[in-house]
This record gives structure tokens, C-alpha cells and sequence, in this order.
């Protein structure tokens, strides 16, 4: 955590409102590209990120920092993505929002490989959407943000065991989409 | 999908399961394992992959997918709204604790001038007889 960001931290926990506005500009992209990427959809996404931080600014008094504030909030938007995917119809049509923007930060140096490894990302994230919820939530909090089995777990009211499980069949899903080997189905490739 | 190539006591469908946590470099493999995987080219090949899709997972983490505009000013005027709502709370309940603290006290008082009347006619009735 910055220093500036600890301030902001400290002050919003005082109870000083701008500077919980402050936390929100500053974690907004991130926490919204971690609902969407949780639930799949920019409208559902919107309303995670919008009650994850209702939730965050009732209980920052509570945020102890032994963990960085974002982590603290992943875990809150872990949450609200949980509870929005139970809520959700399980055959709902789900729209993939071709119009989000992704803000490339890498430093481009060989085009080539660039835009190869810009279309392996476009097939992760396919690959992602495809999988279901229960086996999506999972991979993206553990291998993209690096959360503890522990929190996962509990974040998603799971047991840890469900948790290791449902990781292990969503690497193994994608795994088997993106990069088949000899004799697994092909017909899976993104 | 998994062969069932036997180099060593194991074979490849048993320990498939462990193959994405020794690519993650999650503890280290057990001797029976790691003899296994020395010879069987088809579980190495999977390590690879796994090492491969983990560092793409990975990478997905320094993007930021860009919210639609004015989201941001939705969320700020949410919290405010929350905000004066908790604050609209608060007070009332700071007035209904003055209104409870003001029934009290006006009770005490009134006890303790009902106390003094008794004892003033106690005092009457008393120089009387």
C-alpha cells in the first residue's frame, strides 16, 4: 500500500468521507475489472461494484490492515460477486460486452509477439467466460489476484477442500480448452 | 483424456490432479512423483501448459478493464446517499436519546419534589400532635 494511500486509508477510517471518496477513485477501475471478470457481464459488474463498496465504507472502521486495502476489497467484491451469481438465473443469457476497453499497460516492444500474445489473452478470456461460475470465481481470485485458498473459501461460502477442488477442475478446464494435448477433445479449442 | 502410461508405480491419471500445484510451485512433488514425471513426457508436457496458462492468468491481473464513463460519479453518489442516510440515523437516534434522557430527568424531578411535599407535611403533622 502507498503511503498516500495508507493516509487515505487512516482518514476514511476516522470517518472522513473524502477520503473514503478518494479509496474509491482510486481502486474503482481495479475493483470493477475484478466483478467483471467474476460475473461475466458490465451490468452485473456495475451493481457488485457499487454494494462492495457500500459494504467497504460501513465496515472500514473494522478493516484492520494486516492486508493491503485492495485485497481487503477483492474480498468484498468477492463476496457481493458471490452473491449475485447465486441470485442469477442459471440460464439467463449472458451478454458479452464487446465494448469494453482494456487498458494495455505493458510496455509494447516487439509487434509481432505483441499481438500474439494479445490474441492468447483474447482466448484466456474467452476461455474464462466459458467456465462455469462456481469454477471461474475461483481461478480468477487464486490465480489472478492471488487470493488464499482461506479467503476464497471463505469469500464464497465454501469449505477450503471445495475451494482446492473447484481450482483444480477449472485449470484443468482451461488447460484443456487452451492448450490440448494429444488425444484430448479438440473440439473444446477456443 | 489421460493415458494410462505407467512408468513408475503411478500413472498418469493419478497424479494429473498435482500437476497444476508443482507447476505453481506449490510445495514440491514427492519422490514417486517427481520419477514419474522424469519419464512420462506427456505429464511434462502438461507442467509446461500449466506453467503457461498460470503466467496468462497471471498477466490478466496488470489489465484494467475500463467501467462505463460516469459509473464512478454513480458509485460517489450512492455513498453520499448512504452517507446521509446514516447521518439522518444518527441523529434521530441522538434525539430520541435526548427525549428518553428529558423523561427521566423531568421524572426524577418530579419524584424528588413529591419527596419533598411528604416530608414537609410529615413535619406539619408531626408539630402538630
Amino acid at each position: 500500500m502507498t503511503a498516500d494511500l495508507a493516509e487515505r486509508v487512516a482518514a476514511a477510517k476516522a470517518g472522513d468521507r473524502a477520503a473514503f471518496d478518494d479509496l474509491v477513485r482510486a481502486t474503482h477501475a481495479d475493483a470493477y475489472t475484478l466483478a467483471y471478470r467474476l460475473v461475466g457481464n458490465e451490468e452485473d459488474a456495475r451493481d457488485v461494484v457499487q454494494e462492495a463498496y457500500l459494504r467497504a465504507f460501513k465496515s472500514i472502521k473494522k478493516f484492520r490492515e494486516d492486508a493491503a486495502f485492495s485485497t481487503w476489497l477483492y474480498r468484498i467484491v468477492a463476496n457481493c460477486a458471490s452473491t449475485s451469481l447465486s441470485k442469477r438465473s442459471r440460464h439467463r443469457h449472458e451478454i458479452l460486452d464487446e465494448e469494453a476497453l482494456i487498458e494495455d499497460t505493458r510496455v509494447e516492444i516487439d509487434p509481432v509477439a505483441h499481438n500474439e500474445a494479445l490474441a492468447e489473452r483474447d482466448r484466456l478470456t474467452a476461455a474464462l467466460r466459458e467456465l462455469p461460475d462456481a469454477l471461474r470465481s475461483v481461478v480468477v481470485l487464486r490465480d489472478v489476484y492471488d487470493l488464499p485458498h482461506e479467503a476464497i473459501a471463505a469469500e464464497l461460502g465454501i469449505s477450503e477442500a471445495n475451494a482446492k477442488v473447484r481450482l483444480h477442475r477449472a485449470r484443468r478446464k482451461l488447460r484443456e480448452t487452451l492448450y490440448p494435448l494429444r488425444g484430448e477433445d479438440q473440439a473444446h479449442a477456443v | 483424456m489421460q493415458s494410462e502410461t505407467t512408468f513408475t508405480s503411478l500413472t498418469c491419471e493419478a497424479i494429473a490432479a498435482t500437476l497444476a500445484d508443482y507447476a505453481d510451485g506449490v510445495g514440491s512433488a514427492p519422490n514417486d512423483v517427481r520419477a514419474h514425471v522424469e519419464t512420462c513426457l506427456r505429464c511434462q508436457a502438461e507442467i509446461v501448459q500449466y506453467r503457461r496458462l498460470l503466467r496468462n492468468l497471471h498477466t490478466l491481473r496488470t489489465e484494467v478493464l475500463e467501467p462505463a464513463p460516469g459509473h464512478l460519479t454513480a458509485v460517489l453518489a450512492h455513498l453520499e446517499a448512504a452517507g446521509e442516510r446514516r447521518a439522518i440515523r444518527s441523529i434521530m437516534s441522538g434525539r430520541r436519546g435526548a427525549y428518553v434522557g428529558g423523561i427521566a430527568l423531568a421524572t426524577a424531578a418530579a419524584g424528588a419534589a413529591g419527596a419533598v411535599v411528604l416530608a414537609g407535611r410529615a413535619r406539619r403533622r408531626a408539630l402538630a400532635s
